[in-house]
C-alpha cells in the first residue's frame, strides 16, 4: 500500500508541477510540452485505478492527436513568444476568485462529504475490460455513442466551414 | 494485470534513460570546438534570410483537426471490434453505422476539398 | 501491489534483452540495407571492415561519437537535444506489447517469452505512435532553419495523416480474433495468418506503416532536393545518430508488429513443441519484412508530397474505412 502512495504522491506532485509549468511558460510550445507530460501522468493515474482503456485512449487521444493540433496552430500562428506587455486587467481577479471557489468545492467534497466514497461496493475485477466496455457502450449507451459520432461529423463540417476561403468576395 | 503495466512502466523508464548513454558519450568523446560560423543557421549552405518561424500553409491544420476526429471515432471502433461476437446484431448494426457516419464525414471533406493540397 | 523479487529481476533481465536486441537489430538492419541495395543496383556494398563488411556498423558507430556535435546558435537549445531522445523512446517502448514466443521452463520457472500481455495491446501500439510525432515535429521547429521547420512539419502531418489508415487496419484483426491482446491474436492465428483471410487490410497496414516510418517511399524528410534533410538538417553526430537509430528501431518494431498481426507472430511448424524456435520464426518474419521495405526503396521513385497526401486520404483511408465496413458485415452474414 505505500507503495501506491508513493507512487500516487510523486506522479501527482509531477502532474502539479507540469500543469504550472504549462501555466508560467513564457513560450507556447514549451506550454504544449508541459500540458503533453501532465496528460501522461493523468493516463498513469487512469491505470493506477485499473482503468487501461482509459488510459490508453487518453494517451491517443489527447497528449497525441489533440496536442499535435495544438502545436499545429501554435506553429501555424507563429505565436511561440507571449508579448509581455499583453495584460488583460478584468481576467486575473476573476481567475483568482474562480480558482477559490473551485479549491473550496473540492475540500468540501473531500472532507465533507468523503465517508459517501468509503461506501462505494467494489468493483469486479474486470470491469475495464475491453469487452465490458464495448458491451456496456452498445448497450445501456448506445444513444450517447450515437450522439458522439453525430457530434464528431458536425465537428468536421464546422471545421471545413471555418476554413473555407470565401470564394465570392476574392 | 497491474502488474503487467508495472513492467511496461520499468520498461519504458529503462527506455527513457536509454538514450541519454550516447549523448553523454558523445558529450565526453566528441570535440567541442564552437565558433560563430560553425554556429550559424544552415552552416555552409546559403545564408538563411528573414525568421523561421513563420506563419505557414492553414492545410497542416486542416490535417490535424480531421485527423483528431477520425482518431477519436478510431479508438472508438476498437471496443466495438472487440466485443463484435457477444454484442446483439442490433449493436453491431450500430457500429456499422458508426462506420457509416466516419465515411460520410471523410466524403464531405473530401468533397469540400479540405483535402486539396492547393 | 506486491512483487517477487525474482519476477522482478526477470522483468529488467527481459528489458534489457529487448533494448540490446532492438540495438543490435538497428545495427545490423543499416547493413543488411547497405548490402542489400547494393545487390540490387549491381554494387558491393561494404566489405572491408571486418569479414563480409560485418563490423561496418561498429565503424560506423565509432565515426559518429567522435563527431562534433553543432547546436545553432539560434535553436532553442533545451528542445533541441530533447528532440532526437524524443524519437528513440517511442521507438523502443512499443516493443513492449509484441510477444516474441510461447512460454519456456527455465530455472524451474515459468517464464513467457515477451515483455507483457496486456488486454489493450493495439491501443497501445496506436497511442505510442501517435506520441511518435513529437520528436520530429520538435526537432523541425527548435533548429531555427526554415529546411527543418517545413520538413519537420512535412513529416510529422504525413505521420498523423496515415496513422488514421493505421488505426483503421489494426481494426480488422481485433474483429477477426475478438480481442486487443496480440497474444491472443496470434493464437487466432494457429490456423490460417490473417494475411490470407485479408490481404487487402495488411496491404493497407503495409503501406500505412512504410509512411509511419518514413521509409520509401515516403520518405520526406530525406527529400534532398527540395528539404536538405528534412527535420535533421541542423543535427550531427551522436543526436543525429539517435535520429537514425530511432527511424531503423521504428522498421523493425513495424516489422515485428506485422508479423503479430498478419503473418502468425512467432507461430510456426513445431513451435509448440519447441518454444524457443519461436524468436526465431518472428526474426525470420521479420528479416523479410525489412528486406521488402529496402526493395521497396530500390524500387520506387519518392512521391511528390501533394500526391502522397493525396494518396493517404483519398485512397487508402476510404480503402481502409470500406474494408472494416464489408469485414464486419461478411462476419456478420457468414457468422464466421
Amino acid at each position: 500500500m505505500t507503495a501506491d502512495l508513493i507512487l500516487f504522491f510523486g506522479l501527482a506532485a509531477v502532474a502539479i508541477g507540469a500543469a504550472l509549468g504549462m501555466l508560467l511558460s513564457k513560450n507556447a510550445v514549451y506550454s504544449a510540452l508541459f500540458l503533453i507530460l501532465n496528460f501522461a501522468t493523468v493516463a498513469v493515474f487512469f491505470l493506477l485505478l485499473g482503468a487501461p482503456f482509459i488510459a490508453m485512449a487518453q494517451v491517443a487521444v489527447y497528449a497525441g492527436a489533440i496536442m499535435v493540433l495544438f502545436l499545429f496552430v501554435i506553429m501555424l500562428l507563429g505565436a511561440e513568444q507571449l508579448l509581455t506587455s499583453h495584460k488583460s486587467g478584468w481576467q486575473r481577479p476573476i481567475a483568482i476568485l474562480l480558482t477559490l471557489v473551485l479549491l473550496v468545492e473540492s475540500i468540501y467534497l473531500i472532507f465533507g462529504r468523503g465517508r459517501l466514497l468509503s461506501q462505494v461496493a467494489p468493483v469486479a475485477s474486470d470491469y475495464a475490460s475491453p469487452e465490458a466496455i464495448g458491451e456496456l457502450l452498445f448497450s445501456r449507451y448506445l444513444l450517447p455513442f450515437e450522439v458522439t459520432s453525430i457530434l464528431l461529423l458536425v465537428a468536421m463540417v464546422g471545421v471545413i466551414v471555418l476554413i473555407k476561403k470565401p470564394k465570392a468576395n476574392n | 494485470m497491474l502488474d503487467q503495466w508495472l513492467f511496461v512502466g520499468i520498461f519504458v523508464s529503462i527506455a527513457a534513460v536509454f538514450p541519454l548513454l550516447p549523448l553523454v558519450m558523445a558529450r565526453f568523446l566528441a570535440p567541442r570546438k564552437p565558433n560563430r560560423i560553425k554556429q550559424e543557421t544552415y552552416e555552409c549552405g546559403i545564408e538563411t534570410v528573414g525568421d523561421t518561424w513563420v506563419q505557414f500553409k492553414i492545410q497542416y491544420y486542416v490535417y490535424a483537426l480531421v485527423f483528431l476526429i477520425f482518431d477519436i471515432e478510431t479508438v472508438f471502433l476498437y471496443p466495438w471490434a472487440v466485443s463484435f461476437d457477444v454484442l446483439p446484431l442490433f449493436a453491431v448494426f450500430e457500429g456499422v453505422l458508426f462506420i457509416l457516419i466516419l465515411a460520410a464525414g471523410l466524403f464531405y471533406a473530401w468533397r469540400k476539398g479540405a483535402l486539396e493540397w492547393s | 501491489m506486491q512483487i517477487e523479487t525474482a519476477l522482478l529481476i526477470e522483468w529488467v533481465v527481459k528489458s534489457t534483452i529487448l533494448i540490446f536486441a532492438l540495438l543490435t537489430g538497428f545495427a545490423y538492419t543499416t547493413f543488411y540495407e547497405r548490402r542489400l541495395l547494393a545487390l540490387i543496383q549491381v554494387r558491393i556494398g561494404p566489405n572491408r571492415t571486418g569479414p563480409f563488411g560485418f563490423l561496418q556498423p561498429a565503424a560506423d558507430g565509432l565515426k559518429l561519437i567522435f563527431k562534433e556535435e553543432l547546436i545553432p546558435a539560434n535553436a532553442y537549445k533545451f528542445v533541441f537535444i530533447l528532440a532526437p531522445i524524443l524519437t528513440v523512446i517511442p521507438a523502443l517502448i512499443i516493443m513492449a506489447v509484441v510477444p516474441w514466443g510461447g512460454a519456456i521452463e527455465l530455472f524451474g520457472r515459468q517464464i513467457a517469452l515477451g515483455l507483457t500481455d496486456i488486454n489493450v495491446a493495439i491501443l497501445y501500439l496506436l497511442s505510442v505512435a501517435s506520441i511518435s510525432v513529437y520528436g520530429i515535429v520538435l526537432a523541425g521547429w527548435s533548429s531555427d532553419n526554415k529546411y527543418a521547420m517545413m520538413g519537420g512539419l512535412r513529416s510529422s502531418a504525413q505521420m498523423l495523416s496515415y496513422e488514421l489508415s493505421l488505426g483503421l487496419a489494426f481494426v480488422v484483426p481485433i474483429l477477426l480474433a475478438g480481442s486487443m491482446s496480440l497474444n491472443q491474436i496470434i493464437e487466432a492465428q494457429r490456423g490460417v495468418w490473417f494475411i490470407f483471410y485479408q490481404p487487402i487490410a495488411a496491404l493497407v497496414f503495409y503501406i500505412a506503416m512504410l509512411a509511419e516510418v518514413n521509409r520509401a517511399p515516403f520518405d520526406m524528410p530525406e527529400a534532398e532536393q527540395e528539404l536538405t534533410a528534412g527535420y535533421h538538417t541542423e543535427y550531427s553526430g551522436m543526436k543525429f545518430s539517435l535520429f537514425f537509430m530511432g527511424e531503423y528501431m521504428k522498421m523493425i518494431a513495424v516489422s515485428a508488429i506485422f508479423a503479430t498481426l498478419f503473418l502468425g507472430g512467432y507461430r510456426g511448424p513445431f513451435v509448440d513443441t519447441y518454444p524457443l524456435l519461436g524468436p526465431l520464426y518472428l526474426f525470420l518474419k521479420v528479416f523479410l519484412s525489412l528486406g521488402l521495405m529496402i526493395w521497396i526503396r530500390a524500387t520506387l521513385p519518392r512521391l511528390r508530397y501533394d500526391r502522397l497526401m493525396a494518396f493517404g486520404w483519398k485512397i487508402l483511408l476510404p480503402l481502409s474505412i470500406l474494408n472494416v465496413f464489408v469485414t464486419a458485415v461478411i462476419i456478420v452474414v457468414f457468422g464466421l
